[in-house]
């Protein structure tokens, strides 16, 4: 007995030892603070692109770089984000609320100062801005609606920051499925992006293991299915196209493509990425879309690839993600 | 409490013992050493349940679509595997081995997390062996509690030992968040936290739990042939059968928590808590609930929890709200399952032969298992049809024919030893 005693107080100490010299180790490795953050960025003032930074003096940092020059030097902010988006003047920075694993959507004014925050319940994931910085988006990843038996669920909620009138999660509006009312406890919805009128808005619904491109209206509080097989869509500036990415064969296993939806006609046009992309795509310019490509834990390059399906992929940034254009 | 009054190891080879002073003390030292190794395990799975969603989508990038895909992959495979678990430690006579590449595996499987990095692939790999480590060793582990307890007192063991679990339930997520804390959001150091406290548990395990292997079973008793014998001894059949209808009937504890939340507009936040406040409700009745199993019949108990789930339905669509009905639903939701899930396995232990228990053991948490995972679709497909309260309402409806089924199915199962198990001074349910 004070022999097994013995052998479990060694084993308890020894485990200790590594998970707590494990921890003190991924203390020191990484100085998350910027060298040279300064808080003079502004989101007005000439075409530039905004992005988070993943290099390592700068982890987390929101950062910007001129346009016609992505590769020269980057101005870096003090501000740390999770994910960011700019538009119309405006920011949103989703970012840890506090030490604990709680988050929320600040909304930055032009010189980046925080003007308000909203608390947000789950992992953020998405977030979108209209392009006069009226409306702001956002969608999180929640554990827990265990209808799934554990699987995640996500949630899309919006805000208009002209009269506060939020949407807190897009399953409250009244949805039609192929023309049909549809309710059904499985609904899903993620990345939303608006139109020009600031009442519009595309996102993505899934239910039953269908992903559907949905029009929703704020003010009718509706959404409808329009397209199939379509996820994070990104309207493009004149309000004619939508970026996404879709599964390859309706299957999210075997990977996501990037295409460009023509909303009038209905063709679709794969871009001249084949790598699967799992990021919201932006548009950099009416020509040109922007994603994320991930290169491992917390680390990832921004790309570019034209909206017309020619071309080849291009690096933008090196070490960034989360790309917004700032005109 | 009821731990602190431990004082020496009794009865840990299974005879039963005419209770004298607190029955509490009859629990051999075996069902503690299982209760904390569940514990400890407990801590370790719940560290990383609790940051995996964070990890996977602000440290890999990827959409959780990619985990649901692979979680959703293996769930049939791995229930496959309880059952062939459940034999081998039959036939070798060897649960506390098969107990313990269960909980060895998925100590390995966190540090596998850091190891395949955003390699979907590696991940479902490293989530497939975390779930087969646990269909691996839940039957032989509740084999284990069954033979090292006298058979009156299956009831209060498995309270206990799921007790001490979902305590360990409780602790983990608050380690996982201080570490985090204290490591500005190092990831990787949870992960490799959680593995050296799962080690622990297998150390535990290891040093403290006995197996039983003393019972020499007659020649052939283990045989795939006896395996499906089980099924033609009409009590086991039946309770396999029970356990598929109750299974049946559940909705899943998702909808019960969305439909509270729905109902009372509850801010989203709320949304984690209700689990809490159930698991809250079953740490405190497990054990009062086993111990009354014992003393006034392990099916009515049973039935009694099957009733509270009849309510809880009802309620989700009922007269009265507010705060009143989160306190009255959580707490009979938390009761539902102190009243069904060891008290279940107890009940099924005396009707199971010593030889075929885990292979027993096993049989009855995959029906039940496979028939929750379809309830769950058909619930689904019932709130499209006739939405959310009609739903329930049904469900309240087949679950109350179910506590009839159940009633009758079970009828006559021999509850051995639940008179003399009724010590003058168990406690009384909460």
């Amino acid at each position: 007995m004070t022999r097994r005693v013995l052998v479990a107080v060694l084993g308890a100490l020894l485990l200790t030892t590594v998970a707590v010299g494990y921890g003190a180790f991924a203390v020191t490795r990484e100085p998350s603070s910027a060298a040279a953050a300064t808080s003079q960025l502004s989101l007005t003032g000439g075409p530039r692109i905004l992005f988070r930074s993943t290099a390592p003096d700068s982890l987390g940092h929101l950062a910007v770089v001129a346009k016609d020059h992505p590769d020269g030097p980057r101005s870096v902010s003090t501000l740390t984000c999770l994910r960011v988006y700019a538009g119309g003047g405006t920011g949103t920075c989703l970012r840890q609320d506090g030490a604990l694993s709680t988050f929320q959507i600040a909304i930055l004014d032009q010189g980046l100062k925080v003007r308000k925050a909203i608390p947000l319940v789950g992992v953020p994931n998405r977030t979108r801005v209209s392009a006069d910085g009226r409306m702001a988006a956002w969608t999180v990843f929640v554990a827990g609606d265990a209808y799934n038996h554990g699987r995640f669920s996500t949630r899309a909620g919006l805000i208009d920051l002209k009269n506060e009138e939020t949407v807190d999660s897009l399953e409250f509006l009244s949805v039609t499925l192929d023309g049909r009312p549809y309710t059904a406890a499985d609904l899903n919805f993620w990345g939303i992006t608006f139109a020009a009128d600031d009442n519009r808005f595309y996102a993505t619904m899934s239910t039953a293991g269908h992903r559907y491109l949905v029009e929703g209206d704020i003010a009718a509080k509706t959404v409808r299915t329009i397209a199939q097989n379509v996820e994070c869509p990104s309207l493009s500036p004149d309000g004619t196209r939508i970026a996404f990415k879709s599964a390859i064969n309706g299957n999210p296993a075997k990977g996501w493509r990037l295409s460009v939806l023509d909303l009038a006609s209905g063709t679709r046009i794969q871009l001249a990425e084949t790598r699967s992309v799992d990021d919201q795509p932006a548009w950099l310019s009416p020509t040109t879309i922007g994603y994320a490509i991930s290169r491992g834990t917390d680390d990832a390059d921004i790309w570019t690839v034209p909206a017309n399906g020619a071309g080849t992929p291009q690096i933008l940034i090196p070490h960034a993600e989360s790309p917004a254009a700032l005109n | 409490m009821y731990l602190s009054t431990i004082d020496q190891p009794h009865a840990a080879d299974g005879t039963p013992r005419p209770p004298r002073r607190r029955a509490m003390l009859l629990l051999s030292g075996n069902v503690f050493a299982l209760g904390a190794v569940s514990l400890i395990t407990d801590i370790s799975s719940a560290m990383v349940t609790a940051v995996l969603p964070v990890y996977l989508v602000l440290g890999l990038h990827l959409s959780p679509t990619v985990y649901g895909l692979v979680d959703g992959t293996y769930t049939g495979a791995t229930a496959l595997l309880r059952l062939v678990g459940g034999y081998i430690a039959d036939r070798a006579r060897r649960r506390k081995f098969v107990a313990g590449i269960g909980y060895g595996l998925s100590a390995v499987a966190k540090l596998g997390l850091l190891a395949v990095g955003n390699s979907v692939g590696g991940l479902g790999a490293v989530i497939a062996i975390d779930r087969t480590g646990k269909g691996l060793r839940t039957a032989p582990r509740d084999a284990l509690i069954t033979l090292s307890t006298p058979p009156q007192l299956y009831g209060r063991a498995f309270g206990v030992h799921r007790m001490m679990d979902t305590i360990g339930a409780f602790i983990g997520p608050l380690v996982a968040l201080g570490i985090l804390a204290a490591t500005a959001q190092a990831y990787d150091a949870v992960f490799v936290a959680s593995f050296c406290i799962a080690a622990f548990g297998v150390l535990m395990l290891v040093l403290f739990v006995r197996d039983h292997r003393d019972e020499q079973p007659s020649k052939g008793a283990v045989q795939p042939s006896a395996l499906r014998g089980l099924l033609r001894i009409a009590p086991v059949r039946r309770l396999v059968l029970a356990a598929g209808l109750a299974g049946m009937v559940t909705i899943g504890d998702g909808f019960v928590y969305l439909l509270l939340q729905r109902r009372e507009g509850l801010s989203i936040g709320w949304f984690p808590l209700l689990a809490v406040g159930t698991n809250l409700s079953y740490l405190l009745l497990a054990t009062p609930m086993g111990v009354l199993a014992d003393k006034i019949g392990r099916l009515k108990v049973v039935l009694g929890g099957y009733t509270a789930l009849v309510l809880v339905y009802l309620l989700l669509f009922g007269p009265f709200g507010g705060l009143p009905l989160l306190v009255v639903v959580l707490a009979l939701y938390g009761l539902f399952y102190a009243s069904t899930d060891g008290v279940l396995m107890a009940l099924a232990g005396p009707v199971l032969p010593t030889a075929l228990r885990t292979s027993g053991l096993a049989l009855i948490q995959t029906g039940q298992a496979l028939s929750y995972l379809l309830s769950s679709i058909l619930f689904g497909l019932a709130w499209a049809l006739w939405g959310p309260a009609s739903a329930t309402r049904i469900a309240a409806g087949l679950v109350a024919v179910a506590v009839f089924a159940v009633a009758l199915l079970l009828r006559g199962i021999p509850a051995t030893g639940s008179r003399e198990g009724a010590g003058s001074t168990a406690e009384e349910p909460a």
